[in-house]
């Protein structure tokens, strides 16, 4: 699908395609179920540096993110685990003077080739950002519904009813907002609109969720809400999640990969990664170990 | 600093003379009281202009308001008549200078804002602010130059006047609108791109929506700009008694040219003339006034909250 988008036009007709039928068959008491028709894929990446202008920000990373997994990101601030994050969706290269090298393949097909449009590769790879960020002008309902308005998608309203109703459920938040889905989504509390962003994100049914500390800006409470939502996403998606925090690495990952920086200045590299078991309890690398068990951080 | 107060504090402990060594600050209250003063009187004196201004113009221009001057134009009349053809005339110039410079400009701000890069942009930005400056008189003259060339010399229109007011107005709407989508945040767009939403999009359906309230007071800040321009109209749309409402054809009159024009011929009856004039510029504050209401009206009617 995405070496054909050359033009937008096709990768809409299809998602609009895929999103109907699905659509058309859910309903309000089907559960949240692995949907079939759109399997979650495996992102590669080879030799990828980044770049802002003439600083390195990452150097040389090469990993598999396998599918139906959490990844974890960890390691200490400005390592450049959210730069790399961002290079897998292509955000990184809205920033002014930021350069991509090297590869990245979501599922075999080269992300970053020149024929293939920046904007399908988003629609495939959904993100949800630190600071929830639902849109001030829309209600609740126009805010999960958000990834088909602005894409144009022709869906009838029954059809949008039941996708945002599957993504409110998906997301743990349908019985909170159901009688106030036409209240402005800036309304809610932090981790209600966390949640909400996810819905958003969810609604458009990627492949793989980018998260980048998606807690960090939440009580404990909704963290543990957030926790418990990714864990039962990932039977549907493939998660990559970028933390602060270890002990959330701890619980909520299944593959934990380490980023270090050797010294401020220095672009960040992937030290190790493996499964989170291991890595938490038996690292190959010093460094980790350091990191890991407190030593520094 | 080495003796200790003697006076137990609520606690039953002797507060440190660190406290109370700089005393309880009657000399900064002094200093403070003082500054107070002098501010609100500067205030206040930039405020008697103002007043005075709107009280004279009130105070001259009520007599000549009439139900006359709001529904008749001055068509055949001696001494009579009133202001209505003036009136619509500066509604429809104003209209036509809006459709005109509000697209124009809107899209002049979005390109600056969200697409321009280096030299363009820079130029653009320049060239806006030169904009900025041009003298009302010059924009008249240029409109008239251009309608010159097509329609011959001695062509005045409507649509002429309302070129040279949107020449005014734009580097206006420009500089407000490039103000608000600055505001914007730039996690609304971010968040708008995940969702794999191309950038025309983004800015049409999130940036716009959020940035929509602040756009309209910049737009009507513009229209009270110009609304009261003599200057650029005289040469462009020239004088005419009779209700005109079709800017593309023949002469038009708007209230800032009538109030001159009563002012400087006013016939038979000068006073009567004199009446109408203060009434015509009387008539142009009523219409700034109840454009910046409405203006601060929309603003709290639909600005988002941005957390």
């Amino acid at each position: 699908m995405l070496g054909s988008a050359t033009k937008r036009a096709v990768p809409e007709e299809k998602k609009a395609e895929v999103t109907d039928s699905r659509a058309a068959g859910a309903t309000s008491t089907e559960p949240v179920t692995k949907a079939a028709g759109r399997p979650a894929k495996t992102i590669e990446t080879r030799g990828v540096n980044l770049f802002y202008g003439d600083f390195q920000a990452v150097e040389e990373v090469t990993m598999t993110i396998e599918p139906n997994k959490v990844t974890a990101l960890i390691g200490s601030s400005g390592c450049g685990k959210t730069t790399f994050l961002r290079s897998l969706n292509r955000m990184h290269e809205l920033t002014p003077g930021a350069r991509v090298e090297g590869a990245v393949t979501l599922d075999g097909e080269d992300v970053y080739d020149s024929r293939v449009d920046p904007v399908a590769v988003r629609r495939l790879i959904g993100m949800v950002f630190q600071q929830p960020n639902p849109f001030p002008t829309m209600s609740i309902y126009d805010n999960v519904a958000a990834g088909l308005n602005l894409n144009s998608t022709k869906i009838s309203k029954a059809q949008k009813d039941g996708v945002v109703e599957r993504s409110l459920r998906g997301a743990h938040l349908w019985e909170e907002v159901k009688d106030r889905l036409d209240k402005p989504g800036g309304g809610l509390s932090g981790g209600q609109q966390q949640r909400l962003c996810i819905a958003r994100a969810i609604a458009v049914e990627p492949e793989v969720l980018l998260m980048d500390e998606p807690c960090s800006a939440l009580d404990p409470v909704a963290t543990l809400a957030v926790e418990d939502l990714i864990g039962e996403l990932k039977s549907r998606y493939t998660i990559v999640i970028v933390t602060h925090n270890m002990q959330q690495a701890a619980r909520a990952s299944d593959v934990t990969a380490f980023f270090n920086l050797d010294e401020t200045g220095k672009p960040g590299h992937l030290v190790e990664m493996g499964p989170t078991e291991a890595i938490f309890t038996n690292p190959n690398e010093k460094e980790t170990e350091d990191y890991v068990s407190g030593r520094f951080g | 600093m080495e003796s200790s107060a003697q006076t137990p504090s609520a606690f039953g402990v002797s507060p440190s003379s660190r406290l109370l060594a700089s005393g309880l600050g009657w000399r900064r209250r002094g200093v403070n009281t003082m500054m107070t003063v002098l501010i609100a009187g500067a205030f206040v004196l930039a405020m008697i202009p103002l007043f005075s201004l709107v009280f004279e113009v009130a105070k001259r221009g009520i007599p000549g308001l009439s139900l006359e001057f709001f529904t008749e134009d001055a068509r055949g009349v001696v001494g009579g008549g009133g202001a209505s053809h003036a009136i619509m005339g500066t509604l429809i110039i104003t209209g036509v200078a809006s459709v005109i410079s509000v697209p124009i400009g809107i899209m002049a701000a979005i390109y600056l804002n969200e697409y321009g890069t280096g030299r363009l942009r820079r130029a653009l930005t320049f060239f806006v602010d030169v904009m900025t400056g041009i003298p009302s008189i010059v924009a008249g003259l240029f409109a008239y130059a251009l309608f010159e060339i097509f329609f011959g010399p001695g062509i005045r229109l409507g649509v002429m006047g309302s070129v040279a007011l949107s020449l005014l107005m734009i580097p206006i709407v420009i500089r407000s609108a490039e103000e608000v989508l600055k505001i914007v945040p730039n996690h609304l767009r971010e968040a708008s791109y995940a969702l794999g939403t191309p950038k025309w999009k983004t800015i049409t359906k999130v940036v716009l929506p959020t940035a929509f309230a602040g756009l309209v007071t910049g737009v009507m800040i513009a229209i009270a700009r110009i609304v009261g321009e003599t200057a650029p109209l005289l040469v462009t749309t020239g004088v005419v008694d009779s209700m005109n409402t079709d800017p593309f054809n023949g002469r038009m009159q708007n209230l800032a040219v009538y109030a001159y024009n009563e002012y400087r011929s006013p016939g038979v009856m000068k006073q009567a003339a004199y009446d109408k004039a203060w009434a015509a510029a009387l008539t142009l504050i009523a219409i700034v006034m109840i454009l910046n209401v409405a203006a601060r009206l929309v603003y709290r009617r639909y600005k988002t909250e941005i957390r």
